[in-house]
Order: structure tokens, then C-alpha cells, then sequence
């Protein structure tokens, strides 16, 4: 439990420190969700009809943009020899740098989402919804995402393939993510989006760790 | 009556001078190629062990294979009368490996890097622990202990990767390069690590083309080892 969390807040640490990626994302998110209304020009019907989808799928990009680096650095620098010698299981360890991963990236992006929420012109019931689909959605997106990344490890261009690898796969997030601010919009009951979204994410829970470490194993070889 | 589990599978009697680590005709393949076959070797307590060879041999290899990292082609690897595989987890955490890349990040300070290193081997984390202090003070880290990895040299990055032994309290080192720009005072500091360590029981493997002073080590010369055309393995 102690290699646990000492992993938890090492990753956390150099994600946060000068240098680490946290607030690039952060950047990135918002910069891409302020794109759009200039983009599309500033009719708030448009905007409030698009604005859910607008805000998950820079959610993901956002994300997607960090994954390379979630297990690279380790790869490169030796320490992820040493991590797979430790005492700690792989799959925990994939674990622990998924949850630093999260609370690095995906938390922040769902604080932050209100704001950007009413960029788009959504109504405060709406951002209520939008915020809480993020911080439920946004950790099978970390999660689904270290599959990605450690299969892709050592491969050339790493960032492209890496991409094309895992967007598929946050398909089913985006489409409930999205789809319970959409159907808060329209008058319904958001319940259901958001029990699936949270049970995409404990399924990835449940499954993404030990594909990960299971191709990080062979990564190593 | 239960006698069948022998007293020494507790992590602590694993420690005990008693077992060696005996390798029998171990190959190893990498991609399609047989890097070496037929090495053998027996280590015992105290025991240090020097590879040599020239680039591409294996030694990297070997020590990898020493570490579990890749599986042997064919051959055995045993600790005493056991198969290392009969236990990874206990025999993992008899070793510590050193491999040619430092394992150091750049955004974090050596003391960070140490602890997280403990932490991680679960040998305590306390704060400011004598080991911790040790492990800076055996290789002269104690400067730049508070400084950005990212400000320290070649050669300081070595020692912190090689102070972590300290922290690790294995009972296997295995080293590659590990005097690679490291000055000569710090090699002897090395060199003393390392016949500490074999004093106090401890067994050292080491890969190295640079002279490096381990008295009394036995040599494997990996050329020697290079599999024959004709030579078929696993």
C-alpha cells in the first residue's frame, strides 16, 4: 500500500511540477472549447444545441494529449525495469499512475467545465449535468487511455498511432458523456446516462489495469 | 505432520549466506538471434561475478535475464534448490538492478528519487531515515540532495541510480556499466560499496568493459559463449 501511494504522488508530483503537463492540458481544453463558438459563429441556439458535444470531445483530446507520456518517460529512463521488479504488482502500478493520471487531467478538466459551460450557453441545470458526467466519465478515459499507451510504448511516432488506437475506444464515454447534458437539454431525466457512464468507467476499472500490465510486460521483453 | 515448507521462504531467511545462485546452460535469444548459450555459473555468498565482452555479446542480456526481466531461451536458473520461478515475487526482492539507464526524472530532487525508491521496495519511508542519509552520503550526493535531478551531471545521475542500492537492502546486485561516468574517486567508492556488500554476504554481478577493481571475481567472458552456426538452442 505505501509503494502504492508513493508511486500515486511521485507521478502526481512531476505532473504538477514545472515542466509537467497538467497545465498544458488544461490550456489545451480550454483553448479548444473557445475555438468553436468562434468558429461557428456566437448564436446561442447553435451553441447550447452543440455545446455538450463541443466540451466532452476537447475533454478527450485533452486527455489523449497526456497519455504518451503516462508509462514513456518510465520506459526511457530504466525506471519502468525497476518498477516491474518491485514488490508492488504491475497492475497496480498501472493503477496508481491511471489515478495520478486522472486527478492530474480529468479532475481538473471537470472543475473547470462549468466555466467553459457557459461559454457555450448552457443553463445552470445543464452544467450541473455536463460537470458531472466529466469527473464520472472522465476516469475510464485514463483508464482505457494506459491501455493504448502501454501497447504503443517503444512504437515510432507513438503519439499518432496512439491516437488512432484509442479514440475508437472512447466512443461509448463521448456518446454518454454528451448524451446526458443533451438529454438534460431536451427535458429528460439524465439518470441512465449517468449510471452507464459510471459503468464504463468501473469496467475499465476493472479490465484496463491488467491489459495494461500485460503489454507493459511484453513491452519490457 | 507439515514439514513440507522449508524455514527459508520467509524473506528474511531467503537473506541467509546459505543458498547460491546457480545458472546451468542458460541462452538467451533476442529477436531471432541466439545471443549466448551454455553459460554457467554458480554465485555464492560473497560472491561476485564479472562479465565481459564486446558490444552486442550479451551482457545486458544476461543481467536482464538475471533479473527476470526476459525469460531464459534455455537453461536453468535456480536459487540454491529452487527455480527462481517457484517464487518470483520472493526472488525479486532479493535483487536490485541497475541497468545502464539512470531511472532518474528530471522535475524531482535525489531525495525524492531515494524515497520514492524505498517506498516503492517497502523499506520504510520514513522521512530523513538513516538509510536514506547513508545512501546520499555513500556516494557523495548529499550537495545537490535538494536540487532538481535536472541540474545534475552524467556522472551524478549514475550515483544516485547506484545509491539506491543502499536503499534497497537486496541481497543480489546486478550491475550494468555501473562505472560509467563516474570519476575516479567515486569508482572507488564503488569499488568499496561493492566489497562491503560482499563482506556482509552479499553477491554482486557485474557488467562492465571499463577495469573495475572486484577482488577475487570470477569472469565471463560472453564471447566465448557466441552459439556455433550449427549450435540449435530451445
Amino acid at each position: 500500500m505505501a509503494a502504492f501511494i508513493g508511486l500515486f504522488r511521485r507521478d502526481l508530483r512531476l505532473a504538477l511540477r514545472q515542466g509537467g503537463d497538467a497545465g498544458l492540458v488544461l490550456g489545451f481544453f480550454v483553448l479548444a472549447v473557445v475555438l468553436f463558438p468562434l468558429g461557428v459563429g456566437p448564436e446561442p441556439a447553435v451553441l447550447q444545441r452543440i455545446g455538450a458535444g463541443i466540451v466532452w470531445v476537447a475533454a478527450l483530446l485533452a486527455a489523449l494529449l497526456s497519455l504518451d507520456r503516462l508509462f514513456e518517460a518510465d520506459y526511457h529512463d530504466g525506471g519502468l525495469d525497476l518498477l516491474a521488479l518491485s514488490s508492488l504488482p504491475l497492475e497496480f502500478a498501472v493503477l496508481a499512475k491511471c489515478a495520478a493520471h486522472w486527478v492530474a487531467t480529468g479532475l481538473p478538466l471537470a472543475l473547470i467545465s462549468p466555466s467553459l459551460a457557459l461559454l457555450v450557453g448552457l443553463d445552470p441545470a445543464e452544467i450541473v449535468i455536463l460537470a458531472l458526467s466529466l469527473l464520472i466519465g472522465t476516469p475510464a478515459l485514463s483508464l482505457i487511455g494506459s491501455v493504448a499507451a502501454a501497447l504503443t510504448l517503444g512504437a515510432r511516432r507513438q503519439g499518432i498511432v496512439l491516437s488512432i488506437l484509442v479514440l475508437p475506444l472512447y466512443i461509448p464515454p463521448l456518446v454518454f458523456g454528451a448524451g446526458a447534458v443533451e438529454a438534460s437539454v431536451a427535458g429528460m431525466d439524465a439518470r441512465a446516462y449517468l449510471l452507464i457512464l459510471a459503468a464504463l468507467s468501473l469496467a475499465a476499472l476493472a479490465f484496463c489495469p491488467w491489459a495494461s500490465a500485460a503489454a507493459l510486460r511484453q513491452a519490457l521483453e | 505432520m507439515d514439514v513440507a515448507r522449508p524455514l527459508e521462504t520467509s524473506p528474511t531467511a531467503l537473506n541467509k549466506p546459505a543458498r547460491d545462485l546457480i545458472a546451468e546452460d542458460l541462452a538467451c535469444r533476442r529477436g531471432e538471434r541466439l545471443v549466448f548459450a551454455g553459460v554457467s555459473f554458480r554465485l555464492p555468498a560473497g560472491g561476485a561475478l564479472l562479465l565481459t565482452g564486446a558490444n552486442g555479446s550479451g551482457k545486458t542480456s544476461l543481467l536482464r535475464l538475471l533479473a527476470t526481466l526476459i525469460p531464459p531461451a534455455a537453461g536453468r536458473l535456480a536459487w540454491g534448490a529452487e527455480p527462481f520461478d517457484a517464487d518470483v515475487v520472493a526472488y525479486r526482492a532479493l535483487l536490485h538492478y541497475v541497468g545502464h539507464q539512470d531511472g532518474v526524472k528530471p522535475g524531482l530532487t535525489p531525495r525524492e528519487t531515494l524515497l520514492f525508491w524505498a517506498a516503492l521496495r517497502g523499506a520504510g519511508s520514513g522521512r530523513g531515515s538513516p538509510p536514506l542519509d547513508r545512501a546520499l552520503a555513500a556516494f557523495a550526493l548529499e550537495p545537490v540532495a535538494d536540487w532538481p535531478c535536472r541540474w545534475l551531471s552524467a556522472g551524478q545521475r549514475r550515483r544516485l541510480a547506484l545509491a539506491r542500492l543502499a536503499v534497497a537492502s537486496a541481497s543480489i546486485w546486478l550491475l550494468d556499466e555501473p562505472a560509467s561516468g563516474l570519476d575516479r574517486d567515486n569508482q572507488l567508492s564503488l569499488e568499496r560499496a561493492i566489497a562491503e556488500h560482499r563482506k556482509s554476504g552479499g553477491r554482486v554481478v557485474v557488467a562492465s568493459h571499463t577495469l573495475i577493481d572486484i577482488a577475487g571475481a570470477d569472469v565471463i567472458t560472453l564471447d566465448a559463449f557466441a552459439p556455433s552456426p550449427d549450435h540449435v538452442a530451445g
